[in-house]
């Protein structure tokens, strides 16, 4: 993908996306500065170069994904190193009073932001920080910044892999693939909710559903359940239980398969079914209601996704968002899910970036608006 | 709750718990047979076929042969047993399912039967213990065949059986017309799971697909957050709750709407989102709210989807998790709102709790062929659709906790629409909706309990021979009046409230008792009255000029509709001056113009050319039939057009029934040649219409009926009478000419249609089609 820019803006390169649960940055670091360049750069801008690329974690919670780093891209005739970090909404306030502190409003950028979180704060950073932020629709955002990234690729590998033998535990294997033929695709983004879009190019797609059953949800119930406090946290209990302990099977119904409707025994015919026996309720561990939480929600969002394809008739499905971070139970049993209701007609195709596409869209528009402008 | 563990086995060792005699829940057991058993995860629900012995009159010509005195009465009335099928459907709670399974052993007589129909997910848990109490065998079906099963019959059945609901609407229940083909439609069932089934034929269906998310995650996951154990409390408590609270709205996200994609603030974006960011405690009412949001939005959402693929847009829901239960009701048909944009609406049954009961006795009874029937519920016997409010009625709903029952009555004959329906999937036979109209509602219950003294003086009264009629008739009144206490609660008890409901209840309720037809001898008094009238009658007609004689013979057909024991105020008169005569009636019809009048365009039209078939759907005895409806249809038969005369199967009020019309139209053809030679030629048929009801459902008539009427090339339809042209298809839109004649009885709806009793309703229609024809 090319981008058209003729004259470059002024550094920092930043693109922001506000979700709900999470903000998403991404920071363009440029490491072709000449000396005379150097010079001039003023002081706050380059103690935020230093402080973003000197660190990995940024006060009690943000992160810098340092495995996702995209190394030597060339940009608006710009080469450097673009970063991809986050930190949780909860948060955005203390963010909005650093860039006050850091006199951010000084360094005549425009701040680019997308998701709800660009709509609800644009007041805030205006009376807090002096910042005028230029807001983006989340899902061309979205779109835009896979196309891009994908484009690019990860470092020199295939930015999409997908699950070979999805249906066999064993030899469930994750294999790179390039995106030959995009479209169309159904892209279902899963961040504390869900978005379902139909795109057919790069600029024409349609909104074809929504869940709120999302990774808010999974999350959200975790907390409630187990008491546990983090995303990291809820998927490491997941990853130690076993879901068939909380919901009922068809075998805990039928004795086996259910036949007359070609139902296999093993299939999950009530989501925490079991736990409306009292005496199951008292004995359940924590981690096996996490990993129940975390398969009833991905099976929904997999049956969800699976029956809008069918309807948009669109064989591939993309399933993106943050909920998929170092969350491979779920990513395996989208793409098992896939395959197996629909006979193999369906394939789950994931991307590694995977909740980070808004924020590189919206950054991707920064250099468009300078071009405009 | 201890149940009667180790007290006697008598008759009366029914647990205490049990609020209802069981002889009233469990009715008609001695001649049961073919039992069927659904055990739910809470409730049993049993079914039974029994037969039920009750009275008819009959009436049957005296032989003419013999010297005929003029004291004698015109045709002999006796009263005779017979035996009609009924199926008996009962729900109660599974605790007491052994006090139930020995209620039923002490009094099952008939031993014939061997084996009971099992179904549902208990079934297999109470196996021993049915088996061991009733020695019978139990056979089981599959669940989702019988549920279907129980589908098609009680949509084919039961009219307005299906509705939508509307929390904030007038009424909050919508009841759907009989659709003639019920076919395809979709049946989402939330039991724990969800099973999603299309079903296209009888006994074509397919499980499309389903959800492990449904009344089990509900229960199970609300189990866990709220330390609530029970369903129903579950339920009390999302009713309470704000799911706001738990749930990350659109305008947590975006601060107000997200307008470009026209999603509102108010949206759910994700739900128990709030939970994953907010350090804090969470209310037990708002987490439930949010889990039942969270629930029926993705059961509707999915409904949805496997809709538009299949493209059904007939799409009911049942299970447990929906059960009449307002709150999930509510927000099962807000999910489908939302999600096909009003293109799809979530329908309910009434029966749903009954579908596995009533499948797998179908299963057990195919070899009666019971869907070769049709059946009609009984409601005397039928508990209705409880309330929703439980603080509206708190005794009832706890009661019908308990027992619930539902009877259905086999007809003796099919029923099928009239072919003449300009529309039948739109035709609503009812002109009022008292579940809508609060204050039409308000004026018929006070109508029907003021009348309730005057019918049951009338029930004794016809059977003066039998002392303890009075007793029956007390519990006649009882039975009447507690319905009727019921209906002012729940309108939306048996379907949309009616007139017709109301008299049709009364009906149920007077056969229960066993008055089948308590308005015999007044009919038998007045047929005998009238007939000596008749050849004076048709004299006097034939000497008027052509126009004068049809202006003559309408309104005598008016002025005989105004003998009606159905109106009070008519039985009123009636009653004080039995010398009220048929000219007198004239004088009392309103002068033309009169209230609807298209009398004019008939006379135009009776100018052209004859009809060639007309039928003719009578109202009451006496002078309404031989000397308003006879010389009426003389003067068509005259003119070259045959009639076809559908009169009831079964006695209802004064109505003239069928086999009564049979004698009456032997004795005027005695006297009258033209009727003589109408008959001999086949040109005046009598055909039975196959209801006992004082109104018409167009919808519902005697198979035969409609063949003769397709056979004949009926292109004029005559309604007579308040039942059926005013209560009932006032509005009904026929393919050919239609006459809807009836003399406003009553003040109260007579000042509705802007007029005075005794005003004169004369509506003639044409179809648009056939205008354009001319």
């Amino acid at each position: 993908m090319k981008l058209k820019c003729s004259s470059k803006p002024a550094f920092p390169w930043f693109g922001m996306d506000i979700g709900g649960s999470l903000v998403k940055l991404v920071y363009f670091e440029p490491k072709d500065i000449t000396a005379e360049e150097e010079q001039e750069e003023v002081e706050n801008l380059k103690s935020i170069r230093r402080y973003l690329t000197s660190n990995t974690a940024y006060g009690k919670t943000g992160v810098r994904d340092v495995h996702l780093e995209l190394r030597n891209l060339t940009i608006c005739g710009r080469t450097g190193n673009l970063h991809f970090i986050r930190f949780p909404t909860a948060a955005m306030h203390r963010f909005i009073q650093m860039g006050r502190d850091k006199h951010f409003s000084s360094l005549h950028t425009t701040l680019c932001a997308t998701g709800g979180g660009a709509y609800k704060f644009e007041n805030d950073f205006r009376t807090m920080a002096d910042l005028e932020l230029l807001k983006l629709d989340e899902l061309d955002c979205l779109i835009q910044g896979l196309l891009y990234i994908d484009s690019v690729g990860f470092n020199g590998h295939p930015e999409c892999y997908y699950f070979e033998n999805p249906s066999d535990t064993q030899n469930c294997i994750k294999r790179p693939c390039c995106l030959d033929n995009l479209f169309p695709m159904l892209l279902v983004n899963i961040g504390s909710g869900v978005s379902i879009l139909a795109v057919y190019a790069k600029d024409d797609y349609k909104r074809v559903t929504g869940s709120s059953l999302g990774g808010g949800t999974f999350l959200g119930l975790c907390c409630l359940l187990t008491g546990c406090e983090t995303f990291e946290e809820a998927l490491e209990m997941a990853s130690k239980g076993d879901s068939t302990n909380v919901d009922k099977l068809v075998k805990d119904i039928y004795g086996g398969d259910y036949q007359r409707f070609g139902l296999q025994g093993s299939a999950v015919a009530s989501s925490f079914g079991h736990m409306m026996s009292k005496e199951k309720r008292e004995s359940i561990s924590k981690e096996d209601l996490a990993r129940a939480t975390l398969v009833t929600i991905t099976n929904n969002i997999g049956s969800i996704a699976r029956m809008c394809a069918v309807n948009e008739k669109i064989e591939r499905v993309v399933f993106v968002g943050n909920f998929l971070r170092i969350n491979t139970v779920s990513t395996k049993l989208l793409a098992y899910a896939m395959d197996f209701w629909s006979k193999g007609q369906l394939r789950a195709l994931f991307l590694e970036h995977e909740g980070y596409f808004g924020a590189v869209g919206a950054f991707l528009e920064l250099l468009k608006s300078s071009d405009d402008a | 709750m201890a149940l009667c563990g180790g007290a006697d086995r008598g008759s009366h060792s029914m647990d205490k718990s049990i609020t209802l005699p069981p002889d009233e829940i469990f009715r008609n057991l001695e001649n049961a047979k073919r039992f069927a058993i659904d055990i739910g995860g809470s409730l049993t629900k049993l079914a039974y076929y029994s037969t039920v012995q009750h009275q008819v009159a009959k009436v049957r010509s005296f032989d003419h042969s013999a010297k005929e005195t003029d004291g004698d009465p015109l045709y002999e009335i006796s009263v005779q047993e017979e035996i009609t099928a009924r199926l008996h459907f009962i729900k109660f709670e599974n605790a007491y399912i052994e006090t139930c399974l020995d209620f039923i052993k002490d009094h099952l007589v008939n031993t014939e039967t061997k084996v009971i129909k099992a179904t549902g997910g208990g079934a297999h848990k109470f196996k021993d213990l049915i088996e061991k109490k009733l020695k019978l065998k139990v056979d089981k079906e599959d669940e989702m065949t019988c549920l279907i099963k129980g589908c098609n019959f009680v949509l084919k059945n039961i009219p307005h059986e299906a509705f939508v609901y509307a929390k904030h609407a007038d009424s909050e229940f919508r009841f759907q017309n009989t659709h003639p083909d019920i076919f395809p439609y979709m049946l989402i069932n939330i039991g724990s799971g969800v099973s999603i089934v299309k079903v296209e034929a009888e006994d074509k269906f397919e499980r499309i697909g389903g959800s492990s998310i449904g009344g089990g995650t509900f229960w199970g996951l609300g189990a866990l957050l709220t330390k609530t154990k029970r369903f129903d409390e579950l339920l009390q408590l999302a009713s309470k709750g704000q799911h706001t609270n738990v749930d990350m709205l659109v305008k947590d996200i975006y601060g107000g709407a997200y307008g470009s994609l026209g999603l509102t603030g108010d949206l759910i974006a994700s739900s128990f989102g709030k939970s994953a960011t907010t350090d804090k405690e969470f209310s037990k009412e708002d987490m439930a709210k949010s889990l039942l949001h969270m629930i029926s939005n993705d059961i509707g959402q999915l409904a949805c989807l496997y809709a538009k693929l299949h493209n059904l847009t007939r799409v009911y829901f049942g299970g447990f998790f929906i059960r009449g239960h307002p709150v999930t009701m509510h927000t099962i048909t807000y999910s489908i709102n939302f999600f096909t944009k009003g293109e799809v609406q979530a329908l309910f049954l009434r029966h749903e709790g009954y579908l596995g009961a009533i499948g797998a006795f179908l299963k057990g009874a195919e070899e009666d062929n019971p869907n070769q029937y049709s059946w009609e519920e009984n409601y005397a016997g039928s508990s209705g659709l409880m309330s929703v409010s439980p603080e509206l009625n708190p005794v009832q709903r706890a009661r019908s906790g308990t027992f619930d029952m539902l009877e259905m009555d086999r007809l003796e004959r099919q029923l099928v629409n009239l072919p003449l329906l300009q529309d039948a999937t739109s035709y609503i036979p009812d002109t009022v909706d008292l579940t809508e109209d609060a204050l039409a509602r308000e004026y018929w219950l006070y109508c029907f309990e003021e009348a309730l003294d005057g019918v049951v003086k009338r029930a004794i009264a016809s059977q003066k021979d039998q002392p303890e009629a009075v007793e029956r008739a007390e519990k006649f009144r009882q039975k009447y009046r507690h319905k009727l206490q019921t209906l002012r609660h729940q309108p939306f008890a048996y379907g949309s409230l009616t007139v017709r409901s109301l008299l049709d209840t009364r009906e149920h309720c007077l056969n229960e008792f066993n008055f089948p037809d308590p308005y015999s001898k007044i009919k038998q008094k007045e047929n005998d009255m009238a007939l000596k009238y008749y050849l004076k009658v048709v004299k006097s007609v034939e000497e008027l000029s052509w126009e004068q004689r049809q202006f003559t013979l309408a309104k005598g057909l008016l002025a005989g509709n105004v003998f009606d024991w159905g109106a009070k105020a008519v039985s009123d008169v009636l009653e004080s001056d039995p010398e009220f005569g048929f000219e007198q009636a004239k004088q009392q019809l309103q002068e033309r113009p009169w209230l609807v009048d298209a009398y004019n365009q008939w006379i135009e039209r009776l100018k052209g050319p004859p009809h060639k078939c007309a039928l003719f759907f009578v109202d009451n005895s006496g002078i309404d039939i031989i000397l308003g409806v006879f010389p009426f249809i003389r003067e068509l038969l005259i003119r070259g057009t045959e009639v076809v005369l559908a009169s009831n199967s079964g006695p209802a009020l004064n109505d003239v029934t069928n086999s009564e019309l049979q004698i009456l139209t032997e004795r005027i053809a005695a006297m009258d040649p033209v009727i003589h030679a109408a008959l001999r030629e086949d040109r005046l048929a009598l055909v039975q219409n196959g209801s006992s009801s004082p109104c018409l459902d167009l919808s519902r008539l005697d198979k035969v009926l409609a063949t003769v009427i397709r056979e004949r090339g009926t292109d004029l339809v005559i309604i007579e009478g308040m039942g059926r042209a005013i209560h009932t298809n006032y509005y009904a839109m026929l393919s050919c000419e239609s006459l809807k004649l009836a003399v406003i009885k009553n003040s109260w709806l007579a000042e509705r249609l802007g007029g005075k009793i005794f005003s004169v309703v004369f509506k003639y229609e044409v179809p648009s089609k056939a205008q354009e024809q001319h």
